[in-house]
């Protein structure tokens, strides 16, 4: 996301970081997706749609360490769902509100890939860090 | 000096440092649409570093696209089985060129001290 460590080459910490906080970005999206499910609206435009964050790879040519970034958040295609509910304060003139486009099954698998992909990279990072150290400590067998 | 004296396990340890940098990549871009996996063939890496070759060449020569075996909608093909399986290998071969190296250094130190 941020380009804070935009000095020198890409090192492994780096790239983990990167990839972290995108999957924390999705991770993020599916929870805002899961709280507005079921909230309605009084018109197609004003109901929720889902977002959904879309990864792009950011490459380090210099080292061949090939990291991610959101490349933007967009709004689901997902339709919200008109429904007849004229005791709703929130209902139009014919007496329908819109629901919010959200599929929450999606969501759920979403947010559980993202999780298990978050754990992978620091899987990854601790091993990487574990082997630098005792590269630089040139452990004693 | 310092090729004959650390050998083949020198330029393993440079590699396999290579090597784990390309796998984390992968890890990192399990969900990013359109991309593919790559690795390095290590032992064709190594092969070429022994002919004379430097680090950059011999990694440009053999690193590859994966081959998935079941390609994603997105068209990325990181494959989360095989990226974990390739890390490991990669990470206990460094670690045990880490060990060849500090055996390496020991000979040295005691050949030095004439314990």
């Amino acid at each position: 996301m941020s380009s804070s460590n935009s000095q020198g080459p890409m090192t492994l910490f780096d790239a983990s970081a990167r990839a972290m906080s995108a999957q924390l970005v999705r991770m993020n999206a599916a929870a805002s997706n899961l709280a507005n499910a079921g909230t309605v609206a009084s018109s197609a435009q004003g109901a929720y749609r889902a977002l959904r964050p879309v990864f792009a790879t950011v490459l380090d040519k210099t080292t061949g360490i090939a990291s991610v970034k959101v490349q933007g958040v967009y709004q689901s295609g997902a339709s919200p769902v008109q429904l007849h509910d004229p005791d709703n304060p929130l209902a139009d003139a014919n007496g329908d509100v819109w629901s919010s486009g959200v599929d929450e099954n999606a969501e759920m698998i979403e947010m559980t890939e993202a999780s298990r992909q978050y754990q992978n990279v620091v899987e990854a990072l601790q091993t990487a860090k574990q082997l630098t150290l005792d590269t630089m400590r040139m452990k004693t067998s | 000096m310092g090729d004959s004296l650390f050998g083949i396990h020198g330029m393993a340890l440079e590699l396999r440092a290579q090597r784990l940098g390309v796998l984390t990549s992968n890890i990192a871009n399990a969900a990013t649409p359109g991309y593919k996996a790559r690795d390095i063939d290590f032992s064709g890496a190594l092969k070429a570093m022994t002919q004379g070759a430097s680090v950059t060449q011999a990694i440009g020569s053999a690193t590859q696209y994966r081959v998935p075996v079941m390609p994603a909608l997105d068209g990325n093909t990181v494959e989360m089985s095989t990226e974990q399986t390739a890390f490991a290998e990669n990470a206990i071969g460094y670690e045990a060129t880490l060990n060849m190296l500090q055996d390496r250094v020991n000979t040295v130190n005691r050949a030095l001290k004439g314990e």
